[in-house]
């Protein structure tokens, strides 16, 4: 039911449709990505207020490689649906939903730290849980699995054990 | 007939450093430091049932008041930082007790692109506790195996390292 009335409002711009797990899911273009979630927020009929979840999947062997997730709830008319954004990997960016939802604030923050994904027009888009000289983004799948990136000098504590202070 | 044997029955006599020790041993003040999961059993050994506080050891909420620092969770490597610089604040002598998998050896997260594998990549540490987390009664046996440590230092000789009975600078 919320499947056909998406297809009937946004049509075009809908490169898939369907159900998986009890779950609608729509996945958008990309340049248009900004203004079906922005009618998807607040028209009657859809008004998913809520953000439940943003996030980025990576498909190192796909092209595009990146999926941009994003999970609406609205609490009003109590349905949900998963909205996929497809972007290529060397051009990897898309419109910031912070003017439409405060909750993506560090949602998109976390998203662009784990993946190095740009979000445009996003108020201050830093690391949220990486220190700042961390290089890399590690959710990527092509991050070394075994790299380490310690800022406190480590010391193998077997063989030059750190002595006691006293 | 030996000194001893003169003085009458309400009078003590130690050693020093066996005085020393007894004193500190007694009063090893721990920082609230829980960094994960391992905390929760570490504010469960200082509420009334495993009661750590009987062997003379107490909560304190400032590293400047503290002599031993309980890590008590998973270290990252952003944390590591503080972590190092809180046990810069502690006046010596400190103690470090290394508590469950995560702080011994990085345990579970050993791989993880954001974990220091051992607080003792940073720190000295003193004692390990295992377990994932460890049970209170498990902490409190590490606590009862420093106390046992700390009475084999020797303070009035500190200057000799060989009779110091910890690995020295």
């Amino acid at each position: 039911m919320l499947i056909e009335k998406l297809q009937e409002r946004f049509g075009a711009v809908l490169s898939e449709t369907g159900t998986t797990h009890g779950q609608d899911y729509i996945i958008v273009v990309r340049e248009s990505a900004f203004e079906v979630l922005r009618a998807l927020a607040c028209e009657p009929g859809f008004e998913f207020n809520a953000l439940s979840d943003l996030t980025a999947v990576d498909w190192p062997e796909r092209s595009p490689r990146f999926d941009i997730v994003y999970n609406l709830n609205s609490l009003s008319r109590n349905h949900r649906l998963r909205v996929k954004v497809q972007i290529p990997g060397d051009d990897a960016w898309v419109e910031s939903v912070f003017p439409i939802w405060k909750a993506a604030d560090w949602l998109e923050r976390e998203c662009f730290d784990m993946f190095g994904i740009e979000f445009r027009g996003h108020p201050d888009l830093r690391r949220i849980l990486l220190y700042d000289t961390f290089e890399g983004h590690p959710l990527r799948k092509d991050y070394p699995y075994q790299r380490r990136q310690p800022i406190v000098p480590e010391t193998d504590p077997i063989v030059n054990p750190i002595p006691m202070s006293r | 007939m030996s000194l001893l044997n003169t003085l009458p029955d309400y009078v003590l006599t130690t050693k020093t450093d066996e005085l020393l020790n007894w004193m500190r041993k007694s009063s090893l003040w721990y920082m609230l430091f829980g960094l994960a999961c391992c905390a929760i059993e570490l504010m469960h050994t200082g509420g009334p049932r495993a009661d750590i506080e009987r062997f003379g050891a107490t909560p304190r909420a400032s590293a400047r008041q503290s002599d031993l620092m309980i890590v008590a969770g998973t270290l990252t490597l952003k944390m590591a930082l503080r972590t190092r610089l809180l046990y810069d604040q502690m006046p010596d002598p400190k103690y470090v007790i290394a508590m469950g998998s995560c702080a011994s050896c990085g345990g579970l997260f050993q791989l993880a692109y954001s974990v220091c594998d051992g607080v003792d990549k940073i720190l000295p540490v003193d004692v390990y506790v295992p377990g994932c987390p460890p049970r209170p009664e498990a902490l409190t046996e590490g606590l009862l195996k420093l106390q046992e440590k700390i009475m084999t230092e020797r303070w009035l000789s500190r200057g000799n390292a060989s009779h110091n009975g910890v690995t020295a600078a």
